[in-house]
């Protein structure tokens, strides 16, 4: 977040950026012109950021269930080119990100080793998008004269809670497995993640991603996990950090549509597992005949 | 009685009552809880009937397991969780699936006619689908116990614990199967809650157990009913539950759960659509209607409760399931001539009826075949609604009775979007002759199970489960491990 | 619909597709029904009323021909509560044996013709061969279907070929073999089924009995439900004839119980629904005699005639 830098070269004063969400393919600001500010570790103001309100996160639902339908229909291949093109365009603003990173507070080393690894992982899911089907699916020897298989198909809306350890990775390694399972993902971002969040959300918009695929949200923890977790058109939440209390909220408001719910260890080996994309992808099996 | 001399109009020959006999064996008049691998009262000494629903008379008197009485099973199955099944290998405990899969076999008559009497089913069910494929469960998954690395690549695979599953009473042997043999294949051990109308062949499965010599513990079966369930729910020893029942039931487990870190799985309530087309086999599609809705009684949470026809066919089609619904015989479960045997209870009944009440009161329009039904015992003729729409109850909500709701469409996106427009997810069936539109629309409908050109067949070897408020995780197939597993 | 505007309509060929595995499960749902007792009696009496008791040997005889109608009029010795079998089929040159044989009885002679079974002749050695059966005295003609023409698309030269056989006929009525086992699919032994019934057939019959398979129930099946759907087109009943390979008792009932429950009672009848045999009603009458005396039987006990 270079934007305060005050100390212009030769008396020019820098143009700042405004931080926007991304929701449905759009940067807009929150409808509730409510803004946050955010902070660097040593207590230095760095600018604001959006407060999304419970009216943007409905909206931004209305915009994933909208894209939901033709991007589970988007060919395997290509939904992999879109996601690999979102790390070519991390890489290029590579240098630019790690300075954002720096500005909230992580060494020169570790912005690096972070952005270096949310490209890493949108490579790494990039390239499971046209093979996890043929892990997870299965062809069935039923008894009977019926060919059987099961395939993975996507669960729809799935909302996404990234922690802030990782301002970056945290958020990348979330939308990632969401993403390439063929789901449309809403996410939150608090704290000073929300400015990296903001950041992606301009790589992502110039990524071939169709609009309302990934939508980007920042704003209160405790304002918004409640409405995630009970909107009736959210078919999963997952969720990095938080504490009990939510957690166990969250869980009940869950049951109200059975909504499922995935809690994240953030102090996973790893962020490299298929696995994780089995878990917001249902498993549909056919049935038919075979005769002549 | 029939011409028989040279007839020279049409004869009127029927069937005879061809009762499946029951004299091969003895029920006991009491059965205790199974718990550590023993027989046992429960601690407060209070016993149900449980009661023949086509007869409503008392077959046994069976333990009402109390809070202490779950808390003893639970013990009991931690014991042998963590001294004896957690240790032993895959292939011994394979072994033990396998002895539980041949005894099965052995007793099967036994088996389907205790079902049929306690569960209203017709023996033609009982003896040709839940009794073979419960066997055949078991044999599956005994053959995955040493070989569930290979179930999920690259993955550490452990067992999760102590597992403990509610099941219902529309398959009582076949949910037990479902329920308990991927438990212990994949290393766990399992305290079992049937339903409390139909709780005696899971009673008959302990002594299955005992039979195969399977360690003390690994199985425990409690019965009782909603009390028991929820004791043993809210009991903290668990590191799984596993419910299969209704929408509402489950819900509320999930809730209850929220603030433990019990890992849960459901398997809850449908309102298939079961989608024709004008270029269907249109005989066989009539065919996989009739066995949509009224297979088991329409006791099926995946029956094809919504038909939906195209509008060029419709007339067609509903006169020929009118026909055909004309041979569907209603009564005796224990004759083998049977089609639709008794509603599992008077609860049930009435509810049915209440809904048979709703619809017409929302203006559909009733069909009933006209069968002779048992004076004695809980029976429902099969039933459908024409004239329905979307919003009427018996579209929207789960019956579980022999009451099809009958709509009309016009094109195939019409067809998906009506399909899709309930909150449950767990199956659908689609008939048409044309290869290209049975991939769209198997693919097009929001649901864990798709019948093209067939309807509820099931198999151990494929994977079962729903979508959205029909629950989640998976019964049957590789995907059918996945609840019972810690990955690493 | 009068016998002219059969034959001058338009052939439909629309399809009717037909699932085998589905086919198969119905006819496995219907082997279910467990007949006892009474019905079981009823049943096979009802069974052997429908027999077109049936040789077609070249080696066939005036004297085998009589002893086969002798068992027709008395199908067991000592029993007078049987019916009398439906027909006696043979072929053209014995129609005239088989007549004097059942003089005074209501059983029918059938004679197979058409150039049977293979139907391989000229349309009009066809015709002549169906005209003289019917001058010998045929009640009804069993002809085949060109199985060639049939399998290379010639769909409305098999429907013309039929219209002028059933015009030959007469007043006999006509049943018309499809040949089944000839055909490949049960797709095909649909579309064949509403050929034969468009172009004038009284009956549709699945067999020769020279082809294997034959009769099977999946066959059968298929054609009751051609029937049904006709029916329900046309409100005309047209009469089944499975033929071939039905081996037992058990067979028979499962048939009735098809016929029953697709096409319903009003088909129980002689006049709509016939069994070709030769073999089979030795069986029926065993598992009748079982019945009466409670004791197994053995074959040696009844006459093959």
């Amino acid at each position: 977040m270079s934007r305060n830098g005050t100390s212009a070269n030769n008396g020019r004063l820098d143009v700042r950026k405004t931080y926007k969400m991304l929701i449905g393919g759009a940067f807009v600001r929150s409808e509730s012109g409510r803004a946050l500010d955010v902070e660097a570790p040593g207590g230095k103001w760095l600018g604001h950021v959006c407060r999304a309100s419970r009216k943007d996160f409905r909206n931004s639902v209305v915009a994933a269930r909208k894209a939901a339908d033709s991007w589970a229909g988007t060919s395997a291949y290509l939904k992999g080119q879109i996601l690999y093109r979102a790390a070519e365009m991390l890489e290029g603003r590579a240098s630019g990100f790690r300075e954002v990173l720096q500005s909230i507070g992580l060494s020169s080393a570790a912005a690096k080793a972070e952005v270096s690894a949310a490209v890493d992982l949108l490579v790494y899911y990039a390239g499971w998008s046209d093979k996890y089907l043929q892990i997870f699916g299965s062809v069935n020897p039923v008894s009977s004269p019926h060919f059987n298989f099961s395939v993975t198909e996507p669960m729809g809306v799935v909302a996404y809670v990234a922690g802030e350890r990782r301002p970056l990775l945290d958020l990348v390694s979330g939308i990632a497995p969401i993403v390439v399972g063929g789901n449309a993902v809403i996410t939150l971002s608090t704290g000073r993640s929300a400015v990296a969040a903001m950041e992606l959300g301009e790589v992502l918009a110039t990524s071939d991603i169709p609009h309302g695929v990934i939508n980007l949200l920042c704003g209160l923890r405790e304002e918004l996990v409640g409405q995630m977790s009970s909107h009736m058109d959210v078919n999963a939440l997952v969720v990095q950090g938080g504490d009990e209390k939510e957690h166990t909220a969250s869980r009940e408001a869950c049951a109200l549509n059975l909504k499922r719910y995935f809690l994240r260890d953030q102090g996973v080996k790893s962020d490299e597992d298929p696995y994780r994309i089995l878990d917001t992808v249902e498993i549909k099996t056919t049935w038919h005949p075979v005769g002549g | 009685m029939t011409e028989t001399k040279n007839p020279t109009k049409g004869s009127n020959w029927s069937y005879a009552p061809s009762p499946e006999s029951s004299d091969h064996f003895k029920l006991k008049d009491q059965y205790g809880l199974f718990i550590g691998g023993k027989f046992v009262p429960a601690a407060s000494g209070k016993r149900f009937a449980t009661i023949n629903p086509a007869t409503e008379k008392v077959l046994a008197h069976v333990a009402d397991a109390g809070e202490k009485d779950v808390d003893k099973a639970v013990r009991a199955a931690r014991t042998a969780y963590e001294k004896i099944w957690r240790k032993m290998s895959g292939r011994e405990r394979g072994k033990y699936l396998y002895r539980i899969a041949r005894i099965i076999q052995e007793r099967a008559r036994e088996l389907a006619v205790v079902e049929s009497m306690d569960g209203g089913k017709p023996i033609r069910e009982s003896r040709d689908v839940d009794v073979p494929l419960a066997a055949a469960h078991f044999f599956y998954h005994a053959g995955w116990a040493d070989k569930l690395p290979y179930a999920f690549p690259g993955k550490a695979v452990r067992p999760i614990g102590v597992a403990g599953q509610i099941i219902p009473w529309n398959f009582p042997l076949l949910m037990v199967a479902w329920k308990v043999a991927p438990a212990l294949a994949c290393g766990n051990t399992v305290v079992l809650k049937p339903a409390e109308t139909t709780p005696l062949t899971a009673l008959l499965f302990a002594e299955i157990c005992q039979e195969a010599g399977l360690p003390e513990g690994v199985f425990n079966c409690i019965t009782g009913a909603g009390a028991t369930g929820a004791a043993l729910v809210n009991h903290s020893g668990l590191d799984k539950i596993a419910f299969t029942g209704s929408t509402e039931v489950g819900k509320a487990i999930q809730k209850s759960l929220a603030a433990r870190p019990t890992k849960l799985t459901l398997e809850l309530g449908g309102k298939a659509a079961n989608i024709i087309f004008e270029d269907a086999a249109i005989d066989q599609a009539v065919e996989g209607i009739v066995n949509g809705i009224f297979f088991n009684q329409g006791h099926v949470c995946c029956a094809g409760s919504r038909l939906l026809v195209q509008e060029s066919v419709e007339k067609e089609v509903v006169a020929k399931l009118k026909a055909r619904m004309a041979h569907l015989i209603v009564g005796d479960p224990l004759d083998k001539n049977t089609d639709i045997g008794a509603i599992n209870s008077k609860a049930q009944c009435d509810r049915i009826q209440d809904y048979i009440k709703v619809g017409q009161e929302e203006g559909a329009e009733l069909f009933q075949t006209n069968c002779p039904i048992p004076d004695k015992g809980y029976f429902i003729r099969p039933s459908f609604f024409t004239k329905v729409a979307q919003s009427h109850r018996i579209v929207q909500e789960e019956i579980f009775g022999p009451v099809l709701a009958i709509q009309s469409f016009r094109t195939l996106n019409e067809a998906l979007e009506k399909a899709n427009n309930t909150p449950y997810g767990l199956s659908g069936g689609v008939w048409t002759d044309k290869g290209a539109k049975i991939f769209k629309v198997t693919r097009g409908i929001k649901a864990g199970v798709i019948w093209a050109n067939t309807f509820n067949k099931f198999d151990p070897a494929s994977p079962f489960g729903g979508y959205k408020e029909s629950g989640y995780g998976r019964e049957g197939g590789r995907h059918g491990l996945r609840p019972y597993v810690e990955l690493s | 619909m009068s016998l002219s505007d059969t034959l001058t309509m338009p052939l439909d060929l629309r399809p009717h597709p037909v699932d085998e595995v589905g086919i198969r499960e119905r006819v496995a749902r219907l082997a279910t029904r467990s007949i006892k007792k009474s019905s079981k009696i009823e049943g096979l009496k009802l069974a052997l009323s429908m027999v077109d008791l049936t040789t077609l040997e070249g080696a066939d005889t005036p004297g085998k021909v009589r002893q086969l109608c002798t068992k027709a009029i008395h199908l067991h010795s000592g029993r007078d509560d049987l019916p009398m079998v439906a027909a006696v089929c043979v072929y053209p040159t014995m129609v005239r044996i088989a007549r004097e044989s059942l003089q005074g009885t209501p059983i029918q002679v059938a004679a197979v013709a058409t150039a049977f079974p293979s139907g391989m002749n000229p349309l009009d050695v066809k015709l002549e061969d169906t005209r003289f059966a019917v001058g010998e005295g045929a009640h009804e003609i069993d002809m085949v279907i060109s199985r060639g023409d049939f399998l290379r698309g010639e769909y409305e030269r098999v429907a013309d070929e039929i219209r002028q056989v059933k015009d030959a006929c007469g007043k006999a009525h006509l049943k018309v073999i499809l040949e089944t086992g000839e055909l490949g699919t049960l797709d095909r032994v649909r579309l064949a089924s509403d050929i034969a019934m468009q172009a004038g057939a009284d009956f549709i019959k699945t067999s020769t009995g020279k082809i294997q398979p034959a009769a099977t129930p999946e066959v059968v099946l298929v054609m009751l439900q051609a029937i049904d759907d006709y029916y329900r087109k046309t409100g005309k009943r047209i009469g089944m004839k499975p033929a071939g390979g039905i081996a037992n008792a058990k067979a028979a009932l499962n048939l009735l119980i098809m016929v029953r429950e697709i096409l319903g009672p009003a088909w129980l009848t002689p006049d709509l629904f016939r069994i070709g045999a030769s073999k089979l009603p030795n069986d029926m009458l065993m598992q009748l005699e079982k019945e009466r005396t409670g004791v197994y039987q053995g074959q040696d006990y009844f006459s093959n005639d």
